[in-house]
């Protein structure tokens, strides 16, 4: 018979305002002690510091001592549990860890709730401390969870400049804002510099002749980048070096329009310029280089072809 | 001691919803069973388990008793556990000699409240039970401890469902599936399905239980032992008190055919044979086990009825059944069962 079928009542087992309980001598010294914010553990005949305290010890059934010792506050996590999603009952409504947590001093492990923010930050011997309640009544709740130790911190730095592109790349982002790429030809190295400037790096000379590279060019070398960048249109990106023709050093650039993992060394690419009405003096006027179409270049040809 | 052997063994088609009948109609039927198939109509002595949370009523074993027919007055005896442990004090009175049979039977409807809840009630009321720990929760603690291997429990779990399956008593369940968590490590999966149902076994002594049965399920070996209630005085990646109770049962005595081991999760079945000295080579389960379908209070006889069960029909000649109580393993109860009785002494 299928239950749907059934009779059914709701039936309710419950013992208003709290079922009392003695704790007897053992168990009421934790308690009392823990209303105090203190944790204690109980002396064993053979010398083991059981916490929480038993009345007996659980490898002999004997009797424990009479001698309290203060544990802990801190403890080392043996194992856990991660509780993703919080029961009605639990201590916390918010994703935590159940923990074996033997205390500092202790020879045996407390179970309790661990604060821990993510399962990532679980691991055997995390050293944990107690987050006490408010009001502390004399109840294993009075530690309302574990949380971890302090280990890091996190330091929030922020200076701010004004900078100044300089005279070389203020021609350079000039052109740029014009659509065309402007490099510098040394006339001793026979080499031209991409982005523009105004001394050759090889040799020193002053850099007097400004020449204009083309908007294509090749990839030289590539990387897949996986987390996100402000300046990236979408995760992941590929930035790239890219040697533009008529240039004889690699400008790094976004590539574009080409799933990450087709991006190679020797593809051919173009420049793709935001509209003329948008431009300012600065790269972003490149949205991103997009493949042409092209064969692959010959990576050897053009970077020996300097 | 007393030669005491399974002679009978009864379980209903277990459901993972109330079909709508009270515990003493899902009882009846298989207590009738194990009565057609001995031919007993009064027992020398009846113990039953149970566990009145399940029920959220005082003394419910005793409506049970209508199945029974206890007048006139019967010998009878209840442990608020599984039946398995019933089946223990059952043997026990057997010892004694003065009575020759014994009907033991477990039950309960888990579908009729939340076991996770329920269980949590079972814990000690000072240190654990006020923190709300839960059964998954506990379990999960258990299983982060033995570093459990997740492709192994995996294959516990696909291959418990796919004997479950094949089982008419027990759940019909999937293969398992998903990548979401229960309570990190375990997954659903790992955990045993609310079950109702219930079990009954006849136990006879000597050459009565010869007579009621072509071949007896001899119990040659049987111990239970316990361990502190308390999870962090114990090293829960192992149970020790398995192993001393399988010990005492004589279950490295020798070769083992078939287990069937009481493991509500599945982390528990690498725990348990490690405890019990069973070599991959050992069959574990082939019911399914509680993976497949977990009658609560009757999980654990039924491990005892499927093994004897092997013996009986001359599939097995040296069985070990497994029963648990208790949080994480805490108390555990080994039986061994064999086709003919070796010991020299009787």
């Amino acid at each position: 018979m299928p239950s749907e079928e059934s009779p059914a009542a709701i039936h309710v087992l419950e013992f208003p305002g709290g079922y009392t309980r003695t704790t007897g001598p053992v168990i009421g010294r934790f308690l009392t002690e823990l209303r105090d914010r203190r944790l204690v553990g109980v002396r064993t005949a053979g010398g083991r510091v059981l916490v929480p305290p038993l009345e007996y010890d659980p490898d002999t059934g004997e009797p424990v001592t009479d001698d309290y010792v203060e544990v802990g506050p801190a403890g080392t996590v043996q194992a856990w549990a991660w509780v993703g999603s919080p029961r009605p009952g639990h201590p916390l409504d918010r994703p935590f860890a159940w923990a074996l947590i033997k205390l500092d001093g202790a020879d045996t492990a407390l179970v309790h709730a661990l604060d821990a923010g993510s399962p990532k930050a679980l691991r055997p011997g995390l050293r944990v401390r107690p987050r006490w309640r408010a009001a502390t009544t004399g109840h294993i709740t009075d530690i309302e969870c574990f949380v971890p130790e302090v280990t890091s911190l996190v330091a929030p730095v922020r200076a701010e400049y004004r900078v100044t592109p300089g005279r070389a790349l203020t021609r350079f982002l000039e052109g740029v804002r014009d659509g065309r790429f402007l490099g510098g030809r040394c006339a001793e190295c026979d080499a031209v510099y991409v982005p523009y400037r105004v001394s050759c790096p090889a040799c020193g000379s002053v850099v007097e002749e400004e020449v204009e590279v083309a908007d294509t060019g090749t990839v030289t070398t590539y990387a897949i980048n996986n987390l996100p960048d402000p300046r990236a249109p979408e995760v992941p990106f590929v930035s790239a070096y890219v040697l533009l023709d008529g240039a004889d050093t690699p400008m790094i650039a976004l590539i574009g329009g080409i799933p990450a993992h087709e991006v190679r060394q020797g593809m051919r690419v173009r420049a793709v310029w935001v509209p003329p009405e948008e431009r300012t003096l600065s790269m972003t006027n490149v949205k991103w280089f997009e493949p042409t179409g092209e064969p692959d270049a010959d990576l050897d040809d053009s970077i020996g072809g300097a | 001691m007393r030669e005491v052997a399974v002679v009978a063994f009864a379980q209903t088609v277990h459901t993972g919803h109330d079909t709508g009948l009270a515990e003493p109609e899902l009882l009846l039927p298989v207590i009738d069973e194990v009565k057609r198939a001995t031919g007993l109509k009064r027992f020398g002595f009846t113990c039953s388990g149970s566990c009145d949370y399940l029920a959220g009523a005082p003394f419910s074993f005793v409506s049970a008793l209508d199945a029974v027919g206890a007048w006139p007055p019967i010998s009878e005896s209840h442990v608020e556990m599984d039946g398995a442990f019933a089946l223990y004090e059952a043997w026990v009175r057997l010892q004694h000699g003065d009575i020759d049979t014994a009907l033991v039977y477990g039950f309960g409807k888990s579908s009729m409240s939340d076991i996770r809840e329920i269980m949590t009630l079972q814990l000690d009321p000072y240190y654990l039970a006020p923190l709300g720990l839960d059964q998954v929760s506990y379990a999960a603690l258990q299983a982060c401890a033995v570093n459990a291997d997740r492709p192994a429990l995996d294959e516990i779990v696909r291959r418990s469902r796919a004997d479950g399956r094949a089982n008419p008593h027990a759940l019909d369940l999937p293969d398992p599936s998903g990548e979401e968590f229960e309570v990190e490590p375990l997954r659903p999966y790992d955990v045993a399905p609310v079950t109702d149902g219930a079990a009954a076994v006849v136990l006879a002594a000597g050459d009565r239980a010869r007579e009621l049965t072509g071949r007896p399920a001899w119990i040659t070996g049987i111990a239970h032992r316990a361990e502190p209630h308390y999870l962090g005085m114990r090293d829960l990646s192992r149970s020790v008190s398995t192993a001393e109770a399988g010990r005492a049962a004589g279950v490295g005595k020798g070769p083992v055919d078939v287990a069937e081991l009481h493991t509500q999760f599945s982390h528990e079945e690498p725990i348990l044979r490690a405890a019990l000295g069973l070599s991959g080579e050992v069959t574990v389960n082939p019911s399914g086990g509680p993976l497949a379908a977990n009658p609560v209070m009757a999980t654990g006889l039924i491990r005892v009825g499927e093994a004897a069960r092997r013996i009986l029909d001359g599939s097995a000649a040296r069985a070990v059944a497994h029963a648990t109580s208790g949080p994480c393993l805490q108390q555990n109860l080994v039986a061994v069962l064999e086709g003919a009785v070796l010991d020299q002494s009787l």
